[in-house]
């Protein structure tokens, strides 16, 4: 993009202007560590589970489906997270849309594609009030959002029980049959293509049971679409767009963004409302998925985001990071919980890795921070 | 001497009970590097905060161009033709010279309908103005925060002149620098000025001031004390009335004329 550009206006060389190693290039880009933490994750997968059915397209479909997930919502953390904000409340805010959704449709009756919108609204006007209550008061958005935390899901387990006296609320699928808008979340698209592939073999069917001859993959889920989606959405809006820099901006330095006049309290608010619309994404996903609510759904999702961005290359201190990067964060995320699972390995040492890998991760970006900005 | 191209007429500025400003005026010619001068606390930043829409005066008028005019916010001062480039806010360290440059007005393309930020078109013409003002880049994608506090500001001016700025506000561009950095910024307000820029420069150091300005104006706990044109005032005068006169000549002798 740039190399072009300077060729055409090369100045003079400056003695002092050190010419950067290639290396050293490829390292300030932001998703440098999370491609490499893909690479090594999937290397090391490939030598350890490649016979316990893992890389087979059932066991690939498991992986993507859960690491899917995890990107739906890392992407709004990851904006988020550059325009210099955290937002503690995503967890919280999964369960919240997802009783809401269907304490609508179930208890009250309504049109699943109304509950899902009302669900949507009411996430983003809440997302709209935690960046409100961070703009006005000036707090912390990691104090705001925690607060909300325990609001949200307080009020979640409440309106559960009051209108249900149960904290699951199921029948959601029934409701959903013959709706509009609810395949968008729980359907799978490409269905002829796989039946295509099983037909001429590529596929394995199942040979046995009701669904015999069918594909034992049927689709690719809508999740995975969503997470596709809000990848190419992310990295363009912040690389190729107006408001992308102004997403910069607000995050590396809010007052001397607002010096250059721009509206840093509309990105941040915007931001905010974005991170609710993932985490309601999500939550409709797997609503439409289990064909129920939870109030305690999304338990410690919230951190699982800023994880995978972290991971992905962007600073905690918002100004620098990358979408690209926070997807593939929450790839690694996705693929060594499977993978942890398909190798046989005890579960709780996922926790384990976590921490290892974000502390490694933070390390990196703080060394790649001080490149850039050639601190000491 | 021509029509000024900005009038500050009597500004008051009153934060609760605290009287910032007590009637300041000045005003500024185009192609005229006029110098606000004063010691901390004068007054000089909530000045020209007024001067550029971050406060609305309390009591007192402003006439841009000839025309009375009341800033409500920055934007509007912006689009007006003030620019304000502030000491250790006009940049921001982890993004690319490009980005910064054209932060707030950043070229627009359409493509199939839909408005994307013009990279091409922003590093060329990042580069392009880097040269004029002397500035090495290793590329337009090159971060801020690897140029010197000088390169910054200069940075920072000359987006401000690209954008068409006719008032330049430099709110002490030069008080965090090294001499040789020094000078390269007062290199370029002698360049803007020669364009025709009306250029307020804020400094409480006499010999920067000495250096470029036309005219200066002395604040003082929110009064002005005074305004001298260049050649009619010696910088030791200068730097009495900023000190507060007395004191400041007995200290001068006891420091040997250093100060």
């Amino acid at each position: 993009m740039a190399s072009d550009v300077k060729k055409s206006a090369a100045p003079p060389e400056d003695e002092r202007v050190k010419e950067m190693s290639r290396f050293s290039k490829a390292l300030i880009r932001p998703e440098l560590g999370a491609i490499t933490g893909a690479i090594l994750v999937f290397m090391f997968f490939l030598a350890v589970a490649r016979d316990t059915g893992m890389f087979s397209p059932e066991g690939a479909m498991t992986w993507s489906t859960v690491s899917a997930q995890f990107i739906i919502i890392a992407v709004g953390a990851c904006l988020l997270m550059i325009a210099g904000e955290f937002d503690l409340s995503v967890g919280s805010m999964i369960g919240f849309a997802g009783i809401v959704i269907a304490i609508t449709s179930v208890s009250w009756g309504w049109p699943v594609w109304l509950s899902i919108m009302t669900a949507f609204f009411l996430a983003m006007s809440i997302g709209a009030l935690n960046g409100y209550i961070v703009i006005k008061t000036g707090l912390p958005s990691f104090i705001v959002s925690l607060a909300f935390l325990y609001i949200l899901r307080g009020l979640t387990i409440f309106g559960a029980i009051a209108t249900t006296r149960r904290t699951i609320i199921g029948g959601v699928r029934e409701a959903a049959e013959g709706d509009w808008l609810a395949p968008l979340f729980g359907g799978t698209i490409l269905t002829g293509s796989f039946q295509w592939l099983a037909d001429i073999g590529l596929l394995d069917t199942f040979s046995r049971g009701s669904r015999e001859g069918q594909p034992i993959v049927d689709g690719i889920p809508m999740l995975i679409v969503w997470a596709v989606g809000l990848i190419v959405f992310g990295h363009i809006l912040l690389t190729r767009t107006r408001f992308g820099n102004w997403i910069y901006a607000s995050g590396g330095d809010a007052q001397a963004a607002r010096y250059a006049g721009v509206p840093v309290n509309r990105v941040k608010i915007l931001m905010f409302m974005f991170t609710a619309f993932c985490a309601t994404v999500f939550a409709t996903a797997q609503v439409m998925e289990f064909g129920s609510a939870a109030a305690d759904r999304g338990l410690l999702k919230e951190f699982e985001a800023i994880i995978s961005v972290v991971i992905g290359g962007a600073l905690l201190t918002g100004g620098y990071g990358s979408v690209i990067g926070a997807a593939l964060g929450a790839l690694i995320f996705g693929v060594v919980q499977q993978g942890l699972f398909f190798a046989g390995v005890e579960s709780s040492l996922f926790r384990v890795f976590l921490g290892i890998i974000l502390l490694l991760a933070v390390i990196l970006n703080t060394y790649i921070r001080r490149m850039i900005t050639g601190e000491k | 001497m021509t029509e000024p191209i900005i009038q500050m007429k009597n500004i008051e500025k009153h934060f609760g009970a605290v009287i910032a400003l007590a009637g300041v005026s000045l005003d500024v010619v185009a192609g005229e590097c006029h110098c606000l001068l004063g010691d901390n606390g004068a007054g000089k930043s909530t000045f020209i905060k007024t001067m550029s829409g971050v406060h609305k005066p309390t009591k007192g008028e402003i006439f841009f161009e000839g025309k009375p005019m009341q800033f409500e916010r920055p934007r509007d001062a912006i689009t007006a033709g003030i620019a304000t480039v502030y000491q250790d806010l006009a940049m921001i360290p982890l993004m690319s010279v490009s980005r910064n440059f054209f932060m707030g007005n950043e070229p627009l393309k359409k493509i199939a309908g839909i408005s994307f930020f013009d990279h091409k078109f922003a590093n060329e013409v990042t580069m392009a103005e880097m040269k004029k003002m002397g500035i090495n880049l290793r590329g337009p994608d090159q971060a801020v925060g690897t140029l010197s506090g000088g390169e910054r500001q200069t940075v920072a001016i000359a987006r401000a002149v690209h954008f068409g700025a006719k008032i330049l506000i430099l709110d002490e561009p030069t008080s965090a620098l090294g001499v040789r950095q020094t000078a390269n910024v007062l290199t370029t307000v002698d360049r803007v000025r020669n364009e025709g820029i009306a250029v307020v420069f804020i400094t409480h150091n006499v010999r920067h001031a000495m250096a470029v300005g036309d005219r200066f104006t002395v604040l003082d706990r929110g009064k002005t004390l005074g305004t001298a044109v260049r050649g009619e005032i010696t910088p030791e005068e200068l730097q009495n009335m900023m000190a507060g006169g007395q004191e400041m000549a007995t200290l001068e002798g006891s420091l040997g004329g250093t100060v």
